[in-house]
């Protein structure tokens, strides 16, 4: 069951995946993201990460795409149009990327340590309880960065916006 | 197997009572604003238009379902479909009440317990947005246009003091699962008063409560801050170009959101399932409420204004009073009377969505967004910090 979940969200999640690059209207790109997300999360929840899984349906599946769609829904963009290709992409596109997947595959295989196959369930760190343990004592510090970081970034944007009114 | 079994049942009562519910909160709607603009409502079909609901199912199923031409067709279509599919999954994790002996198997009154289903109906929330507003912009149409926008940028704006006002109760009850944050809301102060969220000590969470409501009155796109289908400026808003059934998805949403959001107002600040007094009492309320209802029903045939109906209220009497029998027998009360505690707190919060729509006007959008951001989210930041204060130190 575990496995055949994890092959259907695995394979929707890269064809939403390919999906978002071919799209040409940017609404339809957006919503393939979601569905990237969304099946994310599914695999987040299959490893026992129950609480990234939710946080990443409501922040990124939630509130960062909402804000994506409805500045494309203000702008009202329409469909993209295609721009002649290269001739350096047309030609050299394809073995190219398959050199690189190769190479990637190569350093996995070779340079990282041998990683052992993946259980379903057996891993219970990612309760809420869990993660709050551990972002409160081992990770504090880097914690308390982002949120400074975020802060900078609020008023900068209220900074911003101000500007305009005056 | 029995597991899947036990589920299958559950799944299919749940199922069976939603969707009833939600076909008779309208009539209920109905009803009550007709009362409260001194009119009658539904009359016709079927005894005080009781069977209305399904007359309307059948009116909606057999309309013509018009496809504009010109129309974004996929999104067009995909939107309902997000709207009521999302709206409906989130009673799946509501508890109803404690865990019961159901023929030998012991079960909880709910379909799936999750361990994160605050988190759950959060995310599920935040995702509804995209079916409003991707039927507004679909439908190539300036109005809808205007509404899904509208409606988005509520939403977005009212998440934050909404969730500011669950987190209150999720301090006090330290744990995400709706049943564990109705457990520990279980017992009495002094013998008498209930420990209710809303009667914390020593920091009651009225204010967290209030917050809530306000806030979900804005998510579920409900009176006063139905901006998003404001009739007078935008015709019907994000739902103009719907017709027949796509348009009873939208109907359906709204009022399944709306049934979600009084279960989790009842979940996290009325105690769940627990009753109102302590237990041995409060077992024969039910009881006594549906002999009250079945007096009040055969007292109605003497009213001069009832003379033309002699056949209703006796019959609604009599349903009232094998409702105060069945409620009374012991076998059955360790089903019913958590039932019927949680059922009441929810129905008088959903009378409450009515009551305000009868007598509220709606909000101009400027103040709407005024009031989020000015003034319910800072209150909602007041009432944490209060609340996490009491937390800490007591």
């Amino acid at each position: 069951m575990d496995t055949f979940l994890f092959i259907v969200c695995a394979i929707v999640s890269v064809g939403c995946a390919v999906n978002l690059v071919l799209q040409k209207h940017p609404i339809s790109s957006a919503l393939s993201l979601i569905g990237v997300m969304g099946s994310l999360a599914v695999l987040y929840l299959l490893l026992g990460a129950e609480f990234i899984a939710m946080a990443q349906m409501i922040v990124y599946g939630g509130a960062v795409m909402v804000l994506f769609i409805f500045v494309i829904m203000l702008l009202n963009a329409g469909t993209e149009k295609t721009s002649a290709k290269s001739w350096f992409a047309q030609i050299a596109g394809f073995p190219l990327l398959s050199a690189f997947v190769a190479l990637l595959a190569f350093l996995i295989k070779v340079v990282l340590p041998p990683l052992h196959p993946v259980e379903f369930g057996s891993w219970v760190g990612g309760t809420a309880e869990a993660i709050g343990m551990l972002l409160f004592t081992k990770y504090l510090l880097p914690f308390e960065v982002t949120s400074v970081l975020i802060l900078i970034a609020i008023i900068g944007a209220v900074v911003l916006a101000r500007k305009e009114i005056d | 197997m029995n597991f899947f079994i036990v589920s299958l049942i559950k799944i299919a009562i749940v199922f069976a009572v939603f969707m009833t519910t939600l076909a008779y909160l309208q009539w209920v709607e109905r009803k009550v604003l007709a009362h409260i603009q001194s009119r009658t409502g539904p009359l016709r079909v079927g005894p005080h238009g009781l069977l209305q609901p399904l007359a309307d199912v059948f009116k909606l199923l057999t309309k013509e379902d018009l496809l504009p031409p010109y129309v974004n067709r996929f999104f067009y279509l995909l939107a309902p479909f997000l709207a009521v599919s999302l709206a409906l999954v989130s009673i799946s994790i509501i508890p109803f009440g404690p865990e019961v002996n159901f023929f030998g198997t012991r079960t909880f009154m709910q379909i799936s317990d999750l361990r994160v289903g605050i988190l759950f109906v959060l995310a599920l929330s935040a995702v509804s947005v995209y079916g409003i507003a991707l039927a507004g912009w679909s439908s190539n149409n300036k109005y809808s246009l205007l509404g899904g926008l509208r409606s988005s940028a509520q939403m977005i704006s009212y998440e934050l003091p909404l969730t500011l006002a669950i987190v209150s109760p999720l301090l006090l009850a330290n744990h995400l699962s709706f049943r564990e944050i109705a457990t520990s809301q279980a017992g009495y102060y002094l013998g008498f008063i209930p420990r209710w969220n809303i009667f914390q000590m020593p920091f009651p969470q009225i204010f967290a409560f209030i917050i809530f409501m306000i806030a979900g009155f804005a998510e579920t796109n409900r009176l006063p801050f139905d901006l998003a289908e404001a009739e007078n400026e935008l015709v019907a808003g994000f739902h103009t170009e719907y017709s027949s059934m796509k348009f009873a998805c939208f109907f359906m949403a709204e009022y399944a959101n709306m049934v979600t959001i009084t279960c989790v107002a009842t979940l996290l600040f009325l105690g769940g399932w627990h009753p109102l007094f302590p237990a041995p009492y409060s077992n024969w309320v039910p009881s006594a409420i549906a002999l009250l209802a079945a007096i009040v029903f055969f007292l109605q045939l003497r009213d001069p204004a009832r003379k033309r109906d002699r056949f209703t209220f006796p019959v609604f009497a009599l349903v009232a009073l094998v409702a105060a029998v069945l409620f009374a027998i012991p076998f059955l009360q360790t089903y019913l009377v958590p039932l019927f505690w949680f059922c009441s707190k929810a129905g008088l919060l959903l009378f409450t969505y009515i009551w305000v729509r009868g007598t509220l006007p709606r909000f101009r959008y400027d103040q709407l967004m005024h009031f989020a951001w000015t003034f319910l989210f800072p209150c909602a930041l007041l009432n944490l910090l209060a609340t996490a204060f009491c937390v800490a130190v007591f």
